[in-house]
């Protein structure tokens, strides 16, 4: 579904990413850990070109997007995003912030988004809150609105940039426990987290990053009980 | 102590009555007054269109090397208008550019609009800078294209940021106007210095001025009276 081949990224003198390649398939969830500063959150921003790569080439779908030609907008439509800091559009009721993009984008009425939004509210028992604004919620509302912000545009993949790290820790479940429902439905998923719990449950495939290659991946079981490289083995010494 | 008190005042209000009343000279002021204002709203209307404008063509020369030109040009235009004296580029316009056009008001109102512009610019360009890039991220990543999310996201927060300075701008503007008498042009300030020069007294000054201290006043209370709405509307509990 995704396919990454030979990708660079630099900021300046800065090599952020140094030759990635990479296969995604539907229905992976691909866990990606790595010390900060290892370009983890760089790589998943490249896949919907939030950040342009410098070199090499991203595929999805058949759809080579690093192309010049090709309609990034259309691609992105297919491809929802998570951020750390949840990014809702504090002007918009939450009703609003969901429906924006399918009614702008001519995906969906007016009348049909709001059903479909409300719907969704309801599955993460937020339906109460549709009028409110997102100053008025608590971080995990927050996040976890995001999340349905970007199904409601129904996408193939979701990518997920350290969704909890700027959470209070109690509200870390709840947001985790929406992300394993979305897994467990099919969804294809690519997160870049802390959580050891959640890439161990719930992921098919574990990336370890370091200094802008990925050094080593294997299924979570065979990942974490016995990793290879020296520099996981470190890593995973200091967080688990 | 009575009687001067007295004398006082009825000496105030006979220089009034020849600074207003004698010849209907009231009605001077009135024109310059409708002149002034004429000059302040459609300045306004001009400055912020070309204002937006060109604070979204910097905005988005920043990352586009197609624009880079056109971002030279805006930068210019700003460096020009601001560096330069109001008065002088409305003797520019009055008797360079603009010769074709025999009244005074259209010229001001373009000298004005497009001075006011750069400024809001500015301003706006500020605005927008103050908008976290995580909006646009957020906006761009659920498919909206580059003016869409700019127009849907960004600007709606950025305006309600800049709302004070955009209207520290405008009181400025209307104050400004004042030297549209440099082109001819008969406002305010223009009808009380006719006033004082036919009548060798300046009580019509005074008047202009408490005219332009109630404007400014007015103004600053309306806008004070929108802010509190929005910021009321940023809690809505």
């Amino acid at each position: 579904m995704i396919s990454v081949h030979n990708l660079h990224k630099s900021f300046g003198d800065n090599k952020v990413l140094r030759g990635i390649d990479e296969q995604i398939a539907q229905g992976e969830k691909v866990v990606v850990i790595g010390p900060s500063g290892s370009g983890k959150s760089t790589f998943l921003r490249c896949l919907n070109l939030l950040e342009e790569p410098t070199s090499g080439e991203i595929t999805f779908e058949g759809v080579n997007i690093t192309d010049k030609k090709c309609d990034i907008n259309k691609m992105r439509q297919k491809m929802g995003m998570v951020f750390q800091h949840f990014n809702l559009f504090p002007h918009l009721t939450v009703l609003r912030n969901i429906t924006l993009a399918p009614v702008q984008l001519g995906l969906q009425s007016q009348k049909e988004a709001d059903k479909n939004a409300m719907k969704l509210l309801e599955r993460i028992g937020l339906s109460d809150k549709a009028e409110a604004y997102p100053p008025q919620l608590s971080g995990g509302q927050k996040q976890r609105i995001a999340i349905v912000r970007s199904l409601a545009m129904n996408p193939d993949v979701m990518l997920f940039d350290e969704p909890t790290s700027a959470l209070d820790p109690e509200m870390v479940g709840e947001v985790l426990e929406l992300m394993k429902e979305l897994a467990l439905e099919g969804m294809t998923m690519v997160v870049v987290t802390h959580e050891m719990g959640f890439a161990r449950e719930v992921a098919t495939r574990v990336l370890f990053m370091d200094e802008g290659q990925i050094v080593e991946q294997a299924p979570p079981q065979e990942f974490f009980s016995n990793p290879k490289n020296p520099r996981l083995r470190d890593f995973l010494s200091k967080v688990l | 102590m009575n009687a001067m008190t007295l004398s006082l005042f009825g000496d105030i209000l006979d220089k009034l009555n020849t600074a207003l009343l004698v010849q209907d000279r009231y009605k001077l002021i009135l024109t310059g007054l409708k002149n002034t204002l004429l000059m302040a709203v459609f300045a306004t209307i001009i400055g912020t269109l070309i204002g937006v404008i060109v604070a979204v063509i910097k905005y988005f020369a920043q990352g586009n090397k197609k624009l880079t030109p056109l971002g030279w040009v805006c930068d210019l235009y700003t460096t020009v208008i601001r560096g330069t004296p109001v008065v002088v580029q409305l003797l520019i316009w009055s008797t360079v550019i603009l010769t074709g056009i025999r009244e005074a008001l259209p010229i001001a109102i373009i000298g004005f609009g497009i001075n006011s512009g750069a400024y809001v610019a500015e301003i706006i360009r500020a605005g927008i800078d103050s908008i976290d890039k995580g909006q646009t991220e957020a906006g761009r990543s659920l498919g909206l294209n580059r003016i869409q999310t700019m127009r849907l996201i960004v600007m709606p927060q950025a305006v309600k940021n800049i709302l004070p300075a955009l209207a520290n701008e405008f009181i400025a503007l209307l104050k400004e106007t004042s030297v549209a008498g440099y082109i001819a042009m008969h406002d305010l300030t223009k009808a009380g210095e006719m006033i004082k020069n036919n009548t060798f007294d300046g009580t019509a000054l005074f008047v202009v001025a408490i005219i332009y201290l109630v404007l400014v006043v007015g103004m600053t209370k309306l806008l004070g009276l929108l802010e509190r709405r929005l910021k009321k509307g940023d809690l809505r509990s």
